[in-house]
């Protein structure tokens, strides 16, 4: 399974990482994504997920070809 | 409709009457312009802010951005709305957000635009980092409404 992973504003300095491409077997949910694209980093309280641009939680199913995106609270406007 | 991402500053008051001018098929039907200009202030949860770095999710925003606003126009009578959203670095008094709402009543105009700001301050993926002094730190939350 291929995933595009996104890592963005404060939790892209805090992972280290802005853009991950997961090419893995073992991969069912979002919360699998963050733990292989973070290297077993712990998920970050108020973090917020995108799967496709929609918001999601880190127990959705992922399929072949999404992009994930991890987030912090979004402060636009 | 239509939702504008901008990399350099703009004027919404120009915006604003240039897009009027490209809807010539609105002149006379609408009674109502509801707009709210956000402007980056100077100061932030009792710190001097020198400048703003605003990041955003490209794709996702333009996505939720215009989620928002088919949303407003299926709650409210409305005419047509326009959105316009700074991205990258910002100084104080510049303009980050330009909404604006045309209806025929002012009962429409003013709670859907009222809608599509505090929308858009929950959904539409921005980050704001400001400069205080020689620091710079992530804004972590929305000020109150």
């Amino acid at each position: 399974m291929s995933i595009t992973v996104k890592f963005f504003a404060s939790l892209r300095e805090t992972i280290g990482k802005s853009d991950v491409s997961l090419d893995a077997d073992n991969i069912t949910t979002a919360a699998d994504v963050w733990r292989i694209a973070t290297d077993n980093h712990d998920p970050v309280g108020n973090m917020l997920i995108a799967i496709n641009m929609e918001y999601a939680s880190l127990d959705e199913m992922v399929k072949d070809g999404d992009e994930v995106a991890f987030f912090p609270p979004v402060t636009g406007g | 409709m239509a939702v504008k991402l901008r990399g350099e500053s703009f004027d919404p008051w120009q915006a604003l009457q240039t897009h009027q001018n490209e809807k010539p098929e609105l002149a006379g039907k609408f009674g109502a312009t509801s707009i709210f200009v956000g402007t980056m202030r100077d100061f932030n949860d009792g710190n001097d802010v020198q400048a703003m770095a605003l990041e955003h999710y490209p794709a996702m925003t333009q996505k939720h951005l215009e989620a928002i606003s088919t949303e407003a126009g299926q709650r409210w009578d409305l005419l047509d709305t326009l959105i316009i959203h700074r991205y990258g670095d910002i100084q104080p008094n510049d303009p980050i957000v330009l909404l604006a709402v045309w209806s025929a009543h002012r009962s429409e105009s003013f709670p859907a635009c009222r809608y599509l700001i505090e929308e858009l301050k929950t959904r539409a993926p921005f980050w704001k980092q400001e400069t205080t002094g020689a620091n710079s730190h992530w804004v972590e939350h929305n000020t109150p409404g």
